[in-house]
């Protein structure tokens, strides 16, 4: 999605699902449409409707573009995925819709919210960390790019050695937010690892985005089957990579604590480490997969999105007592993150971010390697070219399901020690309660909605890896696995 | 300069020159033309026929791209501006000779180092931003924080040394505790201090304090406790209190025992320095070493190394002058 996209307009794809699963799966019982008469003309009456809208909407107007983004989010706090929104405003027709909605939420209110929350930035120079990798890419592009600046905020984003300073600078203070693995909000609030602190996963900046990448020695040696004894580096234990990783070497008969070693790297030393042949591979963030084949030190064996496609990865964090004390910067801040989120995804974008983040300053890899991330137009180091755009995503919202496949699969591999209530904490730490307090709030004030199918679509099925991950029911997922800790 | 002076700074220039030159030969590679690549008719129809353009066929073909490289490209769609958007032609690697292969030698040449270095020596307090700072100011950072720790270390170690040293009951207690602490690398009380610390700076000026307070400690009490008997002997005569003896007589006899101290303990927080400024980030000279690793530049690294053992040396200097001031011979 990008702020040009107007979310009452049922004809875009707001939130990048078009590569997803198809209509069926995710139709509650009975459509919203269903409640509410179609009327006729609908498609006439839509474009007047969004083409006045869109005349309003002024693209230079910073304050303009959170309030879409509130709006965005409202509508995904309703809908849930973008089909459901689609089919909604087909049956009942944008303005309607608005009428509908506006009703219950007055969007005057929200506009004067959006240019208040900006006028009354309670802490405007503020430190955030980032480690030096391309999921970091709205992060770092939005300082390179000035996307904080044009919310009225003075960023200053520093680079991080590794995930366990950053988990250490964001626990002691010294960073107001950071970028972190998408886990890492979880096990920070839970204690794993480290004292329990509030921490809260408030976007994704990215999906997708990792690889495996393998030394040039084992060309010959595709099948995972053939890697017993192996020795992987991951950058970090509570990561997507770890858990992906170990996902895709079970599935393949390996058990990853007993057949293969798995150790943590950060990542900036894996290409060293794979030339020193300290390791046999990586599941590693870019830059350092391309990186690895641009100095002919490995190859890309697999990309994760062809493991689990827009999987998460890295997120943005804030801690809780941030949000609480910085309300209205803390909108503004994540209304920027947004923007540069949805900029960062647009294609015709991606050569204008890869150039911005090359500098020292910044990732300092050379141009071309982030060319080839960003693009998808790539070397895989086995001699052929590849395209594929969506290599790398810029999706910002973290989903339910993805929390609890998290804590399914650290679970699986006994990170967690025992059973736990997976929803709850998933709530807490990936979506706000706010959301879900609004649409019952709605529901009260509009008997003739119907929310009951609401949670339902909240915990959307995944299709991970061939295997179809149902948030509902995660004991059973856990089991089902011929390679897990827990029977 | 007397004439052993000026025969070992030769010989020390000889070894230098000879090191550089073997290093130039092992580190670089010729680079030739690129192998022009014919294509036949045939092939070139085809690939037209894929939508690839004769300009461009001819321009990677002369790069050294084969026939199934360009197969690839063209199956997938791809002109000249995406393949330039993606880096251009030379960053995939299929190209021969040139660019292509001096991004795969491993080791920078001499020459490749000077060039990386000049850019840093010349340009020394540029600031752009946090994370990007010259190596002046990145010198600055550190420096501080290695004086601040160091003199830290100081002020505990000279007088603990001095109970020590004068004191045989208090240093039998004491030992087991200094023998247990000084091994520790300061790589092991870096996560301890942070948890503990909760704030970076003061967590990395910790770890110095703590890995270079001991070889201060230790020359102290020997110093102190070697000092002449004799001495000892007509202070008592003169009837000294214990801490005049310890100003008047002690402390300059075992001044130059104690600056040797200091001298190993300054190389000592030097090194600690380094190490827990690639760990912890912030600006530093460690830190700059660790993004220059980070980015994979190998050139940048050696020339932060060469900085970094010059700084050490100047310290060492700077001390050893010191050391000349104040003792004297018998």
């Amino acid at each position: 999605m990008s702020m040009d996209k107007d979310p009452f307009d049922p004809n875009v794809d707001l939130w990048n699902e078009c590569s997803e699963r198809g209509a069926d799966e995710n139709d509650p019982p009975r459509s919203i449409a269903d409640v509410l008469k179609a009327p006729e003309n609908v498609e006439r009456e839509n474009n007047a409707f969004l083409a006045k809208r869109a005349h309003k909407f002024d693209t230079e107007d910073p304050s303009a573009t959170m309030y879409r983004a509130l709006e965005s989010s409202l509508l995904h706090a309703i809908f849930k995925t973008d089909t459901n929104r689609r089919k909604f405003l087909k049956g009942v027709g944008a303005a309607t819709a608005a009428g509908v909605i506006g009703s219950m939420v007055p969007f005057e209110a929200l506009a004067s919210m959006a240019k208040d929350a900006m006028k009354n930035i309670e802490k405007k120079d503020l430190k955030i960390g980032f480690v030096p990798i391309t999921c970091a890419t709205p992060i770092i592009a939005g300082h390179a790019l000035g996307f904080y600046n044009k919310y009225g905020l003075n960023v200053d984003i520093i680079k991080t050695a590794g995930w366990a300073v950053a988990r250490d600078k964001c626990m002691n203070g010294e960073y107001d937010a950071s970028h972190l693995l998408a886990p890492m909000p979880a096990a920070m609030s839970m204690g794993l690892g480290s004292a329990s602190q509030d921490w809260r996963m408030v976007t994704n900046v990215n999906t997708n985005g990792q690889a495996i990448v393998l030394a040039n020695k084992h060309k010959d040696k595709q099948d995972p089957k053939d890697w017993k004894g192996f020795k992987f580096g991951v950058p970090f234990e509570y990561s997507m990579h770890n858990l992906l990783l170990r996902l895709y070497v079970a599935e393949h008969g390996i058990d990853p604590d007993k057949d293969i070693q798995i150790r943590v790297i950060p990542p900036p030393e894996m290409v060293a480490n794979l030339r020193a042949e300290n390791v046999d591979g990586y599941l590693a963030p870019d830059p350092f997969n391309q990186r690895a084949v641009y100095d002919g030190v490995g190859f890309i064996h697999k990309l994760t999105k062809e493991i689990w496609d827009q999987h998460p990865c890295c997120c943005f964090g804030i801690s809780q007592k941030f949000i609480d004390e910085n309300p209205n910067t803390f909108i503004t801040l994540l209304t920027a993150i947004l923007d540069a989120t949805y900029t960062a995804e647009k294609a015709d974008q991606r050569v204008r971010f890869a150039e911005s983040m090359a500098p020292r300053n910044y990732l300092n890899q050379p141009e071309a390697v982030l060319k080839q991330i960003l693009t998808g137009v790539y070397p895989d180091g086995l001699g052929n070219i590849k395209k594929v755009p969506d290599r790398i995503s810029f999706m910002p919202y973290p989903t339910q399901s993805m929390g609890t496949w998290i804590l399914s699969q650290l679970r699986r591999w006994d990170y967690i020690k025992s059973d736990v209530d997976y929803k709850t904490i998933s709530d807490k730490v990936f979506m706000s309660a706010e959301t879900e307090k609004n649409m019952k709030d709605m529901a009260e004030a509009n008997s003739s909605l119907e929310w009951k199918d609401i949670p339902e679509v909240k915990y959307p099925v995944y299709d991970v890896y061939g295997k179809k991950y149902n948030p509902e029911k995660i004991q059973e997922y856990i089991t089902s696995f011929d390679i897990t800790r827990v029977s | 300069m007397n004439a052993r002076n000026i025969q070992a700074g030769v010989l020390s220039v000889t070894l230098l020159v000879v090191f550089l030159a073997v290093w130039h030969v092992l580190t670089t590679t010729s680079s030739h033309e690129a192998d022009a690549t014919r294509m036949t008719a045939a092939q070139v129809e085809i690939l037209t026929g894929k939508g690839m353009a004769e300009a461009d066929i001819e321009a990677w073909s002369k790069q050294g791209l084969t026939f199934d490289q360009l197969d690839q490209i063209a199956g997938l769609g791809l002109g000249r501006d995406e393949i330039e958007a993606a880096g251009g032609i030379q960053s995939f690697g299929f190209t021969t000779g040139g660019a292509a292969e001096e991004a795969e030698t491993g080791f920078p040449s001499p020459g490749q180092v000077w060039r990386e270095a000049s850019e840093q020596i010349f340009d020394p307090f540029h600031d752009r931003g946090p994370n990007d700072k010259g190596i002046g100011i990145q010198l600055a950072y550190s420096l501080a924080r290695v004086l601040t720790g160091f003199v830290l270390a100081m002020i505990v170690a000279v007088p603990l040394g001095f109970l020590i040293g004068m004191s045989p009951l208090w240093s039998a207690a004491i030992n087991p505790y200094v023998q247990v602490l000084k091994p520790i690398s300061p790589l092991a009380w870096l996560p301890v201090a942070l948890f503990l610390i909760k704030d970076s700076e003061k967590a990395s000026i910790f770890v110095i304090f703590i890995c270079s307070v001991w070889p201060m400690l230790i020359n102290t009490a020997f110093g102190v406790a070697n000092v002449k008997q004799d001495w000892l002997n007509i202070a008592q005569t003169l009837e000294l209190s214990k801490l005049k003896t310890a100003f008047r007589v002690i402390l300059p006899a075992a001044a130059p025992t104690i600056l040797t101290g200091m001298r190993i303990s300054i190389g000592i927080a030097w090194l600690v320095i380094v190490a827990a400024e690639m760990v912890i980030g912030g600006v530093g000279v460690g830190y700059f070493v660790w993004n220059e690793w980070n980015g994979l530049n190998l050139a940048s690294m050696i020339f932060a190394i060469v900085i970094i053992g010059v700084v050490g040396l100047i310290l060492d200097i700077a001390l050893g002058q010191t050391l000349r001031l104040i003792e004297y011979k018998e």
